[in-house]
């Protein structure tokens, strides 16, 4: 029995940094299964609203809900549902790629570890490696890695910050499988690319100066209003 | 459906406790300073006192004042290797209790601080130290490191979580840490002073006293206060 | 406009005039009423200046970690802003208590410090923790972040207070004999007049110059929101870097 409750659901939210508004209101619905793009020139609020809805960030005002619990006083429950992936890696160079896995493991509580990290190594193509530091990857081997960290304790949402920068035609295929569009998954990405992001949206949110400007199904927006966007 | 649950305190604390002994374990950087400094310090002091041997309350004063500086190395160094990498994003993210950190990094820095503290007093010892200490007095001696390092170590990691997030990071360690640590340093040089002269002398209770009320208080501050640092 | 005005400001005319009667009653009653002391001569009298600036100085600190407590539970940033005035000018009035300390000591004693006054040792202490309050805050160029970091320290800093005293107290050889106990009791009744009139007129000062500083910080920030609205200027400019709280006009 598919549980039809929207996975987010954001009304009035807002984040301020001293009097600067990152987020100026923002109100949007994101049914579970679907996919949210979100694009927007740098500065727009693309990162803040993901780190916002990963409870890295508090709100100043408004609310959010995730899976069905309030971002503000049941943050705690929303943590072991989202899989978050910012611009950094979130790993220490000093340990080895399963090192920093099983520490992240541990962190969420993940049953069975090693068998999840092996498994991630290996769709990875990280797997020869595992055992190096991490200080020695490439941008695009750490990439991987992160992702692999994001998708580690199976959550039904993942927040990905532009997951495929670095990546190489041959790593976004290796990916694709942990955090494309899947069954029951629900995903908010924020994306500098128009066209293939609105191929993998079926809403699109953009954003201007912390509001949003546009707020679609993918389907009734076309590339050159995501253009409109960065003029 | 996740096949997660979130984990316990004390299973968090562990986890990041491992983590941080293995990277230091990996790049020996904190332990190396704060040991070489000790040493240093200790030549530093033989010719700025113009002294062979020292004892009672000079004594006392020479060693904890450069324990007490090697350990603002230490307190400095706390949360750089997060903030490296993405600061403390991936603690932050996982349906852990915030309180977990704050143990686990007092707790690795109180480790840092005790064999710091055991290596520098034998050092202390053979360069500076005129009367050789009985066993009693070494035990003695050995349960005061343990007891200022604790406070020592919650005091500064809550610094260490406050620096952190300044863009001045090592003024502000420095400048925060030595006020607050002042009555800890009184508590434990007057009780050291009794160790470190000839004659037998025996800790007296009321320094041990105040060294319990120090690290109760202030370990009960950093417990209430530390999540209002890293929730943002 | 009128509700914000009732929070600073208010009664700021009554407080600044009964400050300036019982100060000047006080200080003529120090003077000119209280005899003076045997051992010390005249230069006892600092003494009425001397303790009511220290007790008022911790009670500044106090206030300031209680206020912050309030910021950090409610978010309310009027409670930062008398946090930071409250330690602001608790130090200033530290400095006060130091200096007129050192004079004291100088004429009892014959030196300007003195290591065997706990007193006077433990508001040194207290005065370097407090020295870090604005760099620390100038260091955090985030209003909110500032604001909370500054709390916290405001916390830690109240608490640290007590456990000093203890702890210097503790370490100090003797205890000169000095006029005052901790609570004035041991004062014959001419002197304590004086003395209680002087706290009053002490207390009285430090809350007239926090509740003007306060004043005067919203009125500036009403002050350039109004110019901003009249040249049409609608978004606020980059702030500078600033230790003080940020001051938000609606």
């Amino acid at each position: 029995m598919a549980n039809t409750e929207p996975a987010v659901v954001c009304s009035g939210l807002v984040r301020r940094y001293g009097e600067r508004r990152a987020l100026d209101g923002i109100d949007l619905t994101l049914d579970q299964g679907q996919t949210l793009v979100v694009f927007g020139p740098n500065g727009a609020g693309k990162t803040t609203l993901l780190r916002v809805l990963a409870t890295l960030l508090r709100p100043s005002e408004g609310d959010a809900s995730l899976l069905g619990s309030d971002l503000r006083k049941e943050g705690w429950k929303v943590r072991s549902k989202i899989g978050f992936l910012g611009h950094q890696s979130l790993c220490y160079g000093d340990l080895t790629a399963r090192e920093n896995l099983r520490y992240h493991a541990k962190l969420h509580g993940v049953a069975d570890p090693a068998a999840r990290i092996e498994a991630l190594l290996d769709q990875a193509g990280l797997s020869g490696r595992g055992d190096e530091r991490v200080f020695g990857y490439s941008r695009g081997m750490l990439q991987r890695l992160a992702i692999c960290r994001a998708v580690l304790h199976e959550p039904e949402l993942l927040l990905l910050d532009e997951p495929r920068s670095n990546l190489d035609p041959a790593a976004i295929e290796q990916v694709e499988p942990l955090i494309g569009a899947a069954a029951g998954r629900t995903r908010v990405i924020a994306s500098h690319d128009p066209a293939g992001g609105l191929a993998e949206a079926d809403l699109v949110l953009g954003l201007r100066s912390g509001s949003a400007s546009l707020f679609e199904p993918a389907a009734q927006v076309t590339t050159d209003q995501i253009g409109e966007l960065y003029r | 459906m996740s096949a997660a649950h979130p984990p316990s305190t004390l299973s968090a604390a562990r986890a990041v406790l491992y983590k941080e002994l293995t990277l230091e374990r990996r790049a020996p950087q904190t332990l190396t300073a704060m040991a070489l400094f000790c040493a240093s310090a200790f030549v530093i002091f033989h010719f700025a006192l113009g002294r062979n041997e020292i004892e009672g309350a000079i004594a006392s004063g020479v060693l904890w004042v450069t324990l007490t500086l090697a350990a603002l190395l230490g307190i400095g160094r706390s949360f750089v290797a997060d903030r490296e990498e993405g600061g403390l994003d991936g603690f932050l993210l996982a349906p852990a209790p915030r309180s977990a950190l704050l143990i686990a990094k007092a707790m690795t820095l109180f480790i840092f601080l005790l064999i710091v503290g055991l290596l520098a007093s034998m050092l202390f010892a053979v360069l500076l130290l005129g009367p050789t200490p009985t066993v009693s007095q070494w035990g003695s001696l050995a349960l005061l490191i343990v007891l200022a390092d604790l406070g020592i170590a919650l005091v500064g990691t809550l610094i260490a979580g406050i620096a952190i997030q300044t863009r001045a990071r090592d003024l502000i360690t420095s400048i925060l840490a030595l006020p607050l640590l002042i009555p800890l340093l009184i508590a434990v040089t007057k009780a050291s002073e009794p160790l470190l002269s000839a004659g037998g002398g025996t800790l007296v209770g009321r320094w041990l006293a105040l060294l319990g009320l120090y690290d109760l208080i202030f370990g009960l501050l950093a417990y209430a206060l530390f999540d209002y640092l890293v929730e943002d | 406009m009128p509700t914000t005005k009732s929070l600073y400001g208010r009664r700021l005319t009554g407080y600044a005039i009964a400050t300036g009667i019982v100060l000047t009653a006080a200080l003529a009653l120090a003077f000119f009423y209280a005899p003076i002391e045997a051992d010390q001569g005249f230069s006892q009298k600092i003494f009425y200046i001397h303790v009511p600036l220290a007790i008022v100085t911790l009670g500044g600190f106090v206030f300031g970690g209680i206020f912050g407590i309030q910021y950090l539970r409610s978010g309310d940033t009027r409670h930062d802003l008398r946090s930071y005035t409250a330690i602001h000018q608790g130090l200033i009035f530290c400095i006060g208590a130091l200096i007129t300390g050192s004079i004291w000591a100088k004429a009892a004693w014959g030196q300007w410090w003195v290591w065997d006054e706990p007193t006077l040792v433990s508001f040194l202490i207290v005065f370097l923790l407090y020295c870090t309050y604005q760099p620390l805050r100038f260091s955090i160029e985030d209003p909110e972040r500032q604001a909370r970091y500054a709390a916290v320290f405001a916390v830690v800093a109240g608490v640290f207070v007590p456990v000093n005293f203890i702890a210097v107290r503790l370490a100090s050889p003797l205890i000169h004999p000095r006029v005052l106990g901790s609570s004035g009791g041991s004062l014959p009744n001419d002197m304590r007049l004086a003395f209680y009139s002087a706290l009053l007129g002490i207390t009285l000062l430090f809350i007239t110059i926090c509740k003007y500083e306060m004043a005067s910080k919203h009125s500036r920030a009403q002050l350039a929101a109004l110019r901003r609205s009249l040249i049409g200027e609608h978004d606020e400019p980059a702030p500078a870097r600033s230790a003080a709280p940020r001051i938000a006009v609606k």
